[in-house]
């Protein structure tokens, strides 16, 4: 099976600091790989270069596209990526606001992608923006409300809602809990974990939330200091632990 | 007034505005970049549309210029006056007369003609200006053709009126590629705009900033398939000349608050008047004094 | 019967013909002499000079008098008759280091080589009208020493030859000329600088003091302030050499901000910089606070989002001339616009009225 996504030693310096280092592996058609380690471990740079927000000093992020197969996508032109990014492509930010458009209607957001891609009836449109809604649990009748009078748990999953509306086959999330209070976390694992088995997403999160990856990868890697220092079945790595950083990182939680 | 180049301008300036004239037709609808000139009058008052007119004008030409559609309106006024003074060209107000038509805000009812040009003055010539206030980056969106936060903005408008809220400077997408600010004109002049046999030239001064429509070019109102683009206008007839195809113009003629439809095209409702249709405010049909 | 409004053309010859005799005045009052303008108001000569971008004081002094003393419509007469001036080329750069200094001062040093000259500023008077200028009281004449031939250097070159102050890299690519070719961003530091200079005084004057408040602070001192006259030269390629072709009176601000520095290049203060037509310090020091703040993308800054870091924002709204008409042209006749406005919002209103009425009898 040709791998979804194929990352291959993607290595990012910050001047003389090292962002992430030499980092590669495959993600296969449905597969949800985490990656977690502490603030400053890399997580988000490796996240935001594989998805293009930054360019990365060495390395191919290699993704299967529908027309033409395995391409670079560091190295394609930037319409191309841009086309990805709103095709199929997804990017959950850890902050809402970073992720919508807070002066547009809730509608009009998750309608957005839709008509960046051509769609020009207004009633399909809002069909379907009202349909995601309801999947992501908010109202329909919140759709021409803005976001601004919603709640974090509602924002975010608004959303995730925008971002999936296309059906995109590879979603980035960078810690999707982040900022929720726990009650509102859980819930919004319980959806993303039933969105991603519905729709037989592929995935990549970040998070230093290991509750967060137990529930929804499959794959773990393990980063400290730009680097990955262990990487297996989220199982295998969460309850045997090899490295001594990923010891710790399992003993801390299981303290709290 | 010698002291002056013909029309004002330097022959240098004339020929860097044609360049930019001619690479605008070449690629219909991009904004091309040009190093406006300071003129003798504001930024904001046609500076872009004076200096396109400028560089297109020959000795032989017939000019004429409408602001709202009407030739004496003070700043077409000002602007005709300005071009008699410094090129010495003949004027008209007769729009079939002319070979280069300077406008502001509307498009001449009578159809253009293949020998004549239409020169409109632009305010702000990006349309995506007011999503995103970054040149850099409307640019890039102009370059890549992402043009999805437009209808964002359309969708907007219906989720929240039922319509779309845009009734001038309407955006139209040019022979399906470049999103295009046609200037405020009224979305009633907009199907003319599409398919015309004369050039058109948009002039914004302050902006610097040059595009074009050459002829039989393709342009489309944005909008959507189930809430398609609407030309609309007053549903009046003009109360002077009896139109009823016309833009038209409210005038408040009392203090009661008693109104007037009437052409904001002077010069096509003078010649319905001349041709013997008449309105009902005219006099023997008069319904206000 | 209705008639249009017609006669344009009458009613502006007429406001012509008034704005004329509004401008004289009272006629028994002696009429003001161009001279005289630029003779006793030359600050507001220098003004329009500096943000009409031509040098030359009987012009400015001349559309002063036209404008009646508006001071953004002098500079926008000359600035709408230099686009009329052909362009010959570019002078060599002015040699500030050689300039004839009236004033001189450093906010930096107590005391240094050349000395410091307060010159002619208010700054030390106290703000009290004088009511012998209104009795046309006579003017005390100034005590005079001869002038010392000896150019003064400048201060941050002291601090340079000590590594202290970042390097200003020498660069002899003629710069664009914002006049000639359309503003396009990027902007290089050279363009923003050409833009700052004809920029508004109290636009850029508002963004430098927002940068001291704390939008974008980078902690100013006028390492030094001079103002004076210095030669302006010409290479002409028929004689194969340059030549002097005239002398203009500039003020240059140079300032020395907080330092920067990284685990591999030691910390060292960095450069604002400002050179404007004429005497206008308060411009020229304005001037040197928003060049540096616009430069925090190359000095490895933050962007904290003020104002006076966004180069598009600066340079797009700088200019009095482009702001003026357009802000202004909102008085011109939009009747077509606001006829489609007012349609579209009479059909909204009565479908919003209609839907009520249905409401109501459901």
């Amino acid at each position: 099976m040709t791998p979804l996504l194929s990352v291959h030693g993607i290595t990012k310096h910050y001047g003389t600091h090292i962002g992430c280092a030499d980092v590669s592996f495959d993600l296969y058609p449905g597969e949800v790989m985490g990656i977690v380690g502490e603030s400053g471990s890399g997580k988000s740079t490796l996240l935001n270069c594989m998805a293009g927000h930054l360019a990365p000093d060495a390395g191919a992020v290699v993704f299967d596209t529908r027309t033409d197969g395995p391409k670079d996508t560091v190295t394609m032109s930037e319409p191309e990526r841009r086309m990805l990014g709103r095709t199929d492509w997804a990017f959950v930010h850890q902050h809402a606001r970073d992720g919508l458009r807070m002066g547009v209607s809730a509608g009009g957001n998750v309608g957005e992608r839709l008509m960046a891609v051509g769609e020009r009836h207004y009633g399909d449109i809002r069909n379907r923006a009202t349909d995601w809604l309801d999947r992501v649990e908010i109202d329909a009748g919140r759709v021409d409300d803005r976001p601004t009078t919603f709640s974090g748990g509602m924002q975010q999953r608004l959303q995730i809602a925008r971002n999936l509306v296309t059906g995109p086959r590879l979603v980035f999330m960078d810690e999707p809990t982040g900022g929720l209070d726990v009650s509102v976390q859980a819930r919004l694992l319980d959806l993303l974990r039933g969105l991603v088995r519905d729709m037989g997403l592929s995935a990549i999160i970040v998070t230093h939330d290991l509750a967060v990856v137990r529930l929804l990868a499959d794959r773990l890697m393990v980063m400290k200091s730009g680097r990955v220092v262990e990487a297996g079945l989220t199982d295998q790595v969460l309850d045997d632990p090899q490295h001594a950083y990923s010891q710790l990182l399992v003993s801390s939680v299981l303290q709290v | 007034m010698t002291d002056y180049n013909f029309a004002y301008l330097d022959e240098q300036t004339k020929r860097m505005i044609r360049r930019a004239i001619l690479k605008g037709l070449a690629i219909p609808g991009y904004q091309v970049p040009f190093a406006s000139r300071e003129m003798p009058m504001p930024y904001g008052w046609g500076t872009g549309g004076v200096q396109v007119s400028a560089a297109v004008l020959t000795p032989e030409d017939t000019f004429k210029v409408i602001d709202q559609g009407a030739d004496d309106t003070t700043n077409a006024v000002s602007i005709r006056s300005f071009f008699e003074r410094t090129a010495g060209v003949e004027t008209t107000t007769d729009t079939s007369a002319a070979s280069v038509i300077q406008t502001r805000h509307r498009i001449p009812e009578e159809p253009l003609k293949e020998d004549q040009i239409l020169v409109y003055q632009v305010p702000i010539p990006e349309p995506l200006r007011f999503l995103e206030p970054r040149e850099s980056e409307t640019r890039k969106m102009h370059s890549l053709e992402e043009y999805g936060l437009m209808h964002v903005k359309l969708y907007e408008d219906i989720s929240r009126h039922g319509h779309i809220a845009t009734s001038y400077a309407y955006p139209v997408k040019v022979e399906g590629r470049y999103v295009m600010d046609p200037s405020p004109i009224p979305k009633f002049d907009n199907p003319k705009l599409g398919d015309m046999a004369a050039i058109q030239l948009f002039g914004a001064g302050r902006e610097q900033r040059i595009y074009a429509l050459p002829p039989y070019t393709q342009v489309v109102s944005l909008d959507f398939e189930d809430h398609p683009f609407e030309a609309s206008k007053a549903d009046q007839v003009c109360g002077l000349c009896g139109a009823e195809d016309s833009y038209l113009d409210e005038v408040i003629i009392d203090d009661a608050g008693g109104r007037l439809f009437c052409c904001s095209d002077t010069d096509y409702c003078l010649g319905r008047r001349n041709a013997g249709h008449q309105g009902s405010s005219l006099p023997g049909n008069e319904v206000a004094a | 019967m209705y008639v249009a409004v017609k006669g344009g053309e009458r009613a502006i010859e007429n406001a012509h013909a008034w704005l004329a005799e509004e401008r004289r005045g009272d006629a028994t009052v002696t009429e003001l002499s161009v001279v005289q303008i630029r003779e006793q108001l030359s600050l507001a000569v220098n003004r329009v000079m500096a943000e009409g971008s031509l040098y030359d004081p009987d012009l400015a002094a001349l559309a002063i008098k036209q404008a009646r003393g508006d001071l953004i419509e002098a500079i926008f007469l000359i600035r709408a008759y230099r686009t009329t001036l052909p362009r010959f080329g570019s002078s060599e750069p002015v040699d500030t280091g050689s300039m004839e200094c009236d004033r001189r001062i450093s906010a930096t040093f107590k005391d240094l080589p050349g000395g410091q000259i307060l010159g002619p500023t208010f700054d030390y008077t106290h703000r009290l009208l004088d009511f012998k200028l209104a009795a046309d009281g006579e003017v005390t004449e100034a005590p005079t020493r001869a002038t010392s031939a000896t150019p003064v250097p400048h201060v941050t070159d002291f601090l340079n030859r000590e590594g202290l102050i970042e390097e200003a890299p020498h660069d002899d690519t003629e710069p664009p000329d914002l006049t000639r070719e359309p503003l396009e961003m990027p902007a290089n530091r050279a363009l923003r600088l050409q833009a700052l200079t004809r920029s508004d005084e109290g636009f850029t004057l508002g963004l430098a003091y927002s940068t001291q408040r704390g939008y974008a602070r980078n902690h100013a001192f006028v390492g030094e302030l001079r103002i004076g006259a210095v030669a302006v030269e010409m290479d002409i390629p028929e004689l194969g050499f340059s030549i002097d072709i005239g002398e203009v009176t500039l003020t240059e601000c140079e300032t020395v901000n907080q330092f920067k520095g990284s685990k591999t290049e030691p910390p060292q203060f960095t450069r604002g910089y400002g050179l404007v037509f004429g005497q206008s310090e308060r411009k020229a020091i304005s001037m040197a606070l928003v060049d540096r703040a616009l430069r925090w993308e190359e000095l490895g800054e933050d962007n904290v989002g003020a104002p006076a870091q966004d180069t598009e924002f600066v340079l797009y709204h700088a200019d009095n001339i482009q702001a003026t008409g357009f802000l202004e042209h909102i008085k011109l006749p939009h009747y077509v616009d606001f006829q489609s406005e007012l349609e579209l919002v009479r059909k909204l209103r009565r479908e919003a009225g209609a839907d009520q009425v249905r409401e109501a009898a459901e």
